[in-house]
């Protein structure tokens, strides 16, 4: 028995250690594998060539998402309508083969269920607290939202999961992110994250595992939460922990993936165990103050490339980094963007009101909360809602939130990755901009050419109405 | 896999910060369900540019990349590692590396060479005019003109790569210990098991043309 205080990502990794190699590498047990169409096909085709089966295929859950039109899926009979790309439709095709012939539960592209698989996994209760969870793609930091280890990996993983439920894997360091006090008026998880990002930096959490505690991580629905462990990645960390709490049981109670029973009792006293104990310590500590974070975004084309709304588009000599400032001035070359513009001076055209960052109902409760009774402003050529699940998208319209985005002139989609990275046909055109509540601003991320502003699912609709990035500070009133 | 100990030959003198796996392989790129021909994707918003560096004859079929921090950060995609491994890339030399991408390029046999910022900056210079050598048996990179610049790789990752090891099927061979520890967690944390098999699976042949 190891007395000495840990933290909660000691506890998990030691709850899964399967064997240790004398190098320190370790062989970690995998408890839940969520497996998508684009980075599986790989690791299917290895697993057949070898002649290999999927060892424990209930642990593993399939569901498209990436390719996924979000358009109609089926006609007024009810039929499924194809998909036009035939490399998209060949992949789908893949994932349907695959997950069927190795025994794999699979949420078929029409299914109320199916959704982005980082939305898909803690509504159905098949994130739990204190389990090791991948998947092939890198945004599966989000589901640390519920205490558990999740991150991503790449396809060659993918297949050794499957063929042997485990991974090989370093320990890493462990930083805490304390953000304390309580946020302002118009600050969501999505400011919080990027505030970090802004000031941690796009590698700041290389080789760690980050664990985010304080008031104001405390105080967010787990919602709120999945953006903020979400965004990990684009920090440098490969996973993101919130320590579970009674937030996170009453979100999971009852979710049909989730334990019942004498088992859900068990669970939840087990996962009362695994908050970090007093006097563990972390390899590196960042602090913020919410009284320091205001509604933020991006102006450049890495995700540390943040401002707050108040502020002016950066020049690249106030960076001190010659490196930076190279890449400062590419940046805004590739954004089209001046030094000292006020960043409310910028003028848009696309709305992006979706991804694994932002999509969930709160997202969208924000976002419409925003647009209620206002008109998406003459200058937007397209602006677009794509709920993260059908449920999300079902309990959207239940609520009338569907209604308020058409009638404003936003079109109400089917759920998927969509825009967040342009592999189905929603394409930002080169050198539109667009406001965007997913999570990453890369070169050509929406489309070649294309140039993103991260901002949260309110200031997406603030952006909408006004044609322009604003303030969403002044459009509400508190 | 094949074993891989000397990489030598010419070095694309990159030295860009923050290269995402969005600018090594597009996500358009990625509709594949096969691991090869992603080459032709590869870096394909800088080759856009005229004059870039992945065009320029003097580099064609370079074995080696240079770059800066942070290189491979952004998406899981082992697309990024099969695509530099189709353009010929056997080795990436960087301040840093993703975690993520580190791993797949171990997997598909690419050298991740750690170096300081001043080892980069020297290995730019050399590289516009000269070949390097990386050598996984001494652990050095090494110039014409003497340079030598010490790396570490952690021992696991080093062997795998020098000896092309199939970790499925080392890991395959820990069976005993794998299933020792299932039926242990069985009984700590009975919670943990889902239900079996295809039950609750909806398959309709989506999306097939
Ligand atoms: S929504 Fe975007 S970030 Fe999330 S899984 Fe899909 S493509 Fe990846």
């Amino acid at each position: 028995m190891n007395s000495a205080p840990q933290t909660l990502y000691e506890k998990i990794w030691n709850d899964h250690v399967v064997g240790r190699r004398d190098d320190g590498t370790c062989l970690i047990y995998i408890d839940r594998h969520l497996v998508h169409e684009v980075t599986s096909p790989q690791a299917f085709a290895g697993l057949r060539a070898a002649g290999r089966r999927v060892r424990r295929p209930e642990l593993t859950l399939a569901v498209p998402d990436h390719n996924l039109p979000t358009t109609r899926r089926v006609d007024a009979q009810g039929n499924r309508l194809p998909i036009a790309d035939p490399a998209s439709a060949q992949q789908l095709a893949a994932l349907e083969t695959n997950a069927p012939e190795f025994g794999i539960r699979y949420i078929d592209a029409t299914a109320a269920e199916q959704g982005i698989v980082h939305v898909v996994g803690p509504e159905q209760g098949f994130t739990l607290p204190g389990t090791t969870l991948v998947c092939g793609d890198s945004h599966t930091s989000a589901h640390g939202a519920l205490g558990a280890l999740a991150f991503g990996i790449g396809t060659s993983e993918v297949e050794h999961v499957l063929a042997t439920q485990t991974l090989l894997l370093q320990q890493s360091k462990t930083m805490e992110i304390r953000v304390n006090g309580t946020l302002g008026y118009g600050v969501s998880a999505k400011d919080v994250v990027l505030a970090i990002i802004g000031k941690t930096g796009a590698a700041g959490g290389t080789g760690y595992v980050v664990e985010y505690t304080g008031e104001v991580i405390r105080g967010l629905s787990i919602e709120g939460r999945l953006t903020v462990s979400n965004m990990s990645i684009e920090g440098g960390a490969r996973a993101g922990l919130i320590a579970p709490d009674e937030t996170t049981f009453a979100y999971l109670k009852g979710r049909p993936m989730a334990p019942t029973g004498a088992d859900w009792d068990r669970a939840v006293d087990y996962w009362r165990t695994l908050p970090t104990d007093a006097g563990a310590r972390y390899d590196k500590v960042v602090q913020l103050h919410a009284s320091d974070i205001a509604p933020s975004l991006t102006w450049g084309t890495s995700p540390e490339d943040v401002v707050p709304i108040t502020g002016v588009v950066p020049s690249p000599d106030s960076f001190a980094d010659p490196s930076k400032r190279v890449a400062a001035q590419k940046s805004l070359d590739y954004m089209g963007l001046t030094p000292g513009t006020r960043m409310q001076d910028v003028p848009v055209s696309y709305i992006f009101i979706g991804s694994c960052t932002n999509s969930r109902i709160e997202d969208l409760r924000a976002a419409a909360s925003v647009v209620r009774g206002r008109q998406v402003a003459g200058g937007i050529k397209q602006a677009l809602v794509v709920p993260g699940s059908g449920l999300v998208k079902r309990q959207a319209e239940a609520e009338g939130l569907d209604r308020i985005f058409t009638e404003a002139g936003f079109e109400w989609r089917e759920p998927g990755c969509s825009m967040c990275l342009a592999m189905n046909p929603d394409k930002v055109p080169p050198g539109e901009r667009c406001a965007s509540t997913s999570n990453r601003n890369f070169v050509g991320r929406q489309g070649p050419g294309a140039r993103t502003h991260l901002l949260s699912p309110a200031m997406a609709a603030a952006a909408a109405v006004t044609g322009r990035l604003a303030d969403v500070r002044e459009l509400v009133t508190e | 896999m094949e074993p891989i100990v000397h990489v030598d030959g010419r070095a694309y003198p990159w030295g860009a910060k923050n290269i995402d796996t969005d600018i090594i392989i597009p996500a358009h790129w990625l509709k594949t369900t096969t691991r090869v021909g992603l080459g032709k994707g590869a870096f394909e918003s800088v080759r856009a540019e005229p004059g870039n560096l992945f065009d320029d004859p003097r580099y064609a079929g370079a074995p080696i990349l240079i770059a800066g921090e942070n290189f491979g950060c952004g998406s899981s995609r082992e697309h990024a590692a099969w695509a530099l491994t189709d353009m010929g890339v056997r080795a990436v030399i960087a301040p840093s590396f993703s975690d993520i991408f580190s791993g797949n390029a171990i997997k598909n046999g690419i050298v991740t060479v750690v170096l300081p910022q001043d080892a980069i900056d020297r290995l730019v210079e050399v590289a516009k005019e000269q070949p390097i050598a990386v050598d996984l048996e001494t652990m050095t990179v090494t110039t014409p003109f003497q340079d030598r610049f010490a790396f570490t790789l952690d021992p696991f990752r080093r062997q795998c790569l020098m000896e092309g090891l199939d970790e499925i099927g080392m890991t395959l061979a820990q069976d005993t210990a794998i299933s020792k520890y299932e039926s242990g967690v069985s009984s700590a944390r009975p919670w943990l098991h889902q239900e079996s098999g295809n039950a609750g699976t909806i398959v309709e042949r989506a999306g097939r043309p």
